[in-house]
């Protein structure tokens, strides 16, 4: 199986520095913000791989980094074997570029308001030039809405057939990668199940690959082929569901697990975990999660642990997670 | 059984519009003993937040109370006036919202709105507010309290300003906490601190909790009987254990059924077909028999039954049995 994204060793840095006038009255250094450092990953194609951490973990700047929103700062993110940022032949750029699209996390702030749902969902394949007659209403029908729907403005649906039309839009452009930005934390479970549903439909019928980001263990779980744990902007495990969720080896990962609720958790008291993600700005030193970290040595404060594979297609970034498992 | 600390009877909340009447509350009946934690589930607009306001006399117009009882501690307070209500909201009833940072005042720091909580409800000196509100955000984990009295709310992160709204809604030592959706917006570990904190001041202090949110998985480890709202009825009220396990209604069973926690190792989730009807284009009969997989006659024409009037856990005509429940989920 090929790989469709290729991310090495990709790094944002935010310049989050006063204004710099402020800077020289007050005698204020620069001040940068990390919000991804050396994350590496392939998506192969047709499957789905997930990002998942809580807020500030980094997973939202990959995703747009992946679909080219935001520039790396260093490190690379090659989509069918082109560089984005550095490819030069205009033509290469553009038949990548319609094949990613992305479905954001509100279909309330995603949807142009003032726009027909039929020009919505044309857009992309107006904005490549491609034929659009009777696009939208084959797209509405295929994300379980009706073909009637293409004169409707956006506020006349519910959230979750908002997400559909966003579904759809994303279709327009026939792309090989879609990334899902949070896509169904805006929704009720019930509904939240039909868009799940509708997008394994839809993955397998058009050979779609999904990044999908998201802070919900239980839906990552559903979803994902494959699971990349990231904590403060770093990947700390990456394995696949059944391996991740029967023997998390990262204690991040078990932390997260362990505080993750269960349906069937009645009355269970858990010791909640200590302390919250560490600021950005000044990340801690060597391993990130070593402050919150109930196995800690000293060597984890001083160096940074590189993510190694561990027994077979699974990788740790962790110092102690070979000795741990033996 | 010891007097329940909020019983609400038979309570119809109306919003009239040009449309005719809505009734995003619709005859709901429960009660919560001291120390116990009442989940509140279902999918927005099933009424569980309206239901919420109604008990705290914070409904904003037009919607108001149309019919039913509120007893808090015996005393009736639906038809209190707007300053003798002042008086048990704060004092008897502590409310923790969604959002911490909507419900904080940016401009105060979060000492001076402790204490102004404390000085309105409990009539001590200000030095005395002082201590008491140090000694609130110290039960509620927040570090070196004493020095951080003075810190505004943006100074903390989204997990203290929610302890900080837990303190300020405990700080005048209400017999009953309503908290809508207090871990929502927070991160799964912070979220595990908040309900842990949550369960051990109710624990501690013997005052019920009204929890509501749409996190199954949060009711399961919270709450120690749960109610399950759809479109403004009591779908079904139980234990935890018997409506999450055994679901008797049949909307209960879909609604577990499509959290991806119950499909494991399914490639599909279970969906209840369609959507939560509009408040103003309620079917006729039971709210939920265009969803249902077990519709009858019955369902179509006559409203469900009122919980109470029908088995005592579930507002169905045909409440499930053991054996028939997960027919539906196939």
């Amino acid at each position: 199986m090929s790989s469709l994204v290729s991310v090495r060793a990709l790094t944002r840095v935010f310049d989050v520095s006063k204004p710099w006038l402020n800077r020289v009255l007050e005698r204020l250094p620069k001040r940068k913000l990390t919000a991804v450092s050396d994350v590496s990953f392939e998506v192969a194609e047709n499957t789905v791989y997930a990002l998942v951490g809580e807020s500030g973990s980094g997973k939202s700047t990959i995703g747009k980094m992946v679909v080219g929103l935001l520039p790396p700062s260093d490190g690379i993110v090659e989509i069918e074997g082109v560089n984005l940022a550095t490819e030069t032949d205009a033509a290469k750029i553009d038949t990548v570029r319609s094949d990613i699209q992305m479905i954001f996390q509100d279909p309330y702030a995603s949807l142009n308001p003032r726009w027909k749902v039929g020009n919505i969902i044309e857009e992309p394949a107006v904005a490549n030039g491609d034929p659009t007659d009777g696009l939208a209403e084959k797209l509405l029908e295929q994300v379980g809405l009706s073909a009637s729907d293409v004169d409707k403005f956006p506020h006349e649906f519910s959230g979750g057939q908002r997400q559909r039309i966003c579904v759809a839009r994303a279709l327009a452009s026939e792309p090989k990668l879609i990334v899902c930005d949070e896509p169904t934390s805006a929704l009720d479970v019930s509904v939240q199940a039909q868009v799940l549903n509708l997008m394994s439909d839809l993955k397998d019928e058009f050979g779609l690959t999904y990044l999908f980001i998201s802070h919900d263990l239980t839906v990552i779980q559903h979803m994902a082929d494959r699971i990349g744990v990231l904590y403060l902007g770093r990947l700390v495990e990456e394995a696949s569901p059944d391996a991740l969720f029967d023997s998390p080896k990262h204690p991040y990962t078990q932390m997260l697990l362990e505080a993750a609720p269960r349906m069937d958790g009645f009355g269970r008291e858990v010791d909640p975990p200590e302390g919250e993600i560490p600021d950005p700005i000044n990340p801690p030193t060597g391993c990130a999660f070593h402050p919150r970290c109930p196995i800690a040595i000293e060597r984890c404060a001083r160096e940074r642990p590189q993510l190694e594979t561990l027994g077979g297609s699974r990788r740790v970034a962790c110092f102690l997670a070979e000795t741990e498992s033996a | 059984m010891s007097q329940p600390v909020l019983s609400v009877r038979d309570l119809i909340v109306e919003i009239p519009t040009r449309n005719g009447l809505l009734k995003p509350v619709d005859g709901v009946s429960y009660d919560i003993a001291p120390g116990e934690i009442l989940g509140v589930v279902g999918e927005s607009g099933a009424g569980k937040s309206m239901t919420g306001n109604a008990v705290i006399g914070l409904l904003d117009r037009p919607a108001r109370i149309a019919s039913g009882e509120i007893y808090l501690g015996g005393e009736r307070i639906d038809n209190l006036s707007l300053s003798q209500l002042r008086r048990y909201r704060g004092k008897q009833i502590g409310m923790v919202f969604q959002d911490p940072l909507t419900s904080l005042n940016p401009l105060l720091p979060i000492g001076d709105q402790l204490t102004e909580t404390i000085l309105e409800h409990l009539g001590v000196s200000s030095a005395e507010a002082e201590k008491r509100a140090i000694r609130a955000l110290e039960e509620v984990g927040i570090p070196a309290a004493a020095e951080r009295i003075g810190s505004y709310p943006h100074e903390f992160s989204g997990g203290m300003r929610q302890r900080v709204v837990i303190a300020l809604a405990l700080c005048a030592e209400p017999s009953l906490v309503i908290a809508d959706e207090p871990t929502t917006a927070l991160d799964v570990s912070v979220q595990a601190q908040i309900t842990s904190l949550l369960k051990r001041l109710c624990r501690e202090r013997g005052m019920a909790v009204m929890l509501v949110t749409h996190d199954m998985g949060v009711i399961a480890e919270t709450a120690d009987r749960v109610a399950v709202m759809y479109a403004g009825k009591l779908a079904e009220l139980g234990d935890v254990r018997d409506v999450i396990t055994t679901p008797r209604h049949p909307y209960t069973e879909g609604l577990m059924g499509s959290t991806p926690l119950a499909s494991k190792g399914k490639s599909r989730l279970h969906q209840i077909p369609g959507n939560m009807p509009r408040l103003g284009n309620l079917p006729a009969g039971c709210a939920f028999h265009p969803r249902c997989p077990y519709t009858q006659e019955k369902c179509r024409e006559e409203p469900g039954p009122r919980l109470k009037t029908c088995d005592g856990r579930a507002a169905c005509w045909y409440p499930l049995a053991g054996a028939q429940a997960g027919q539906g989920v196939a």
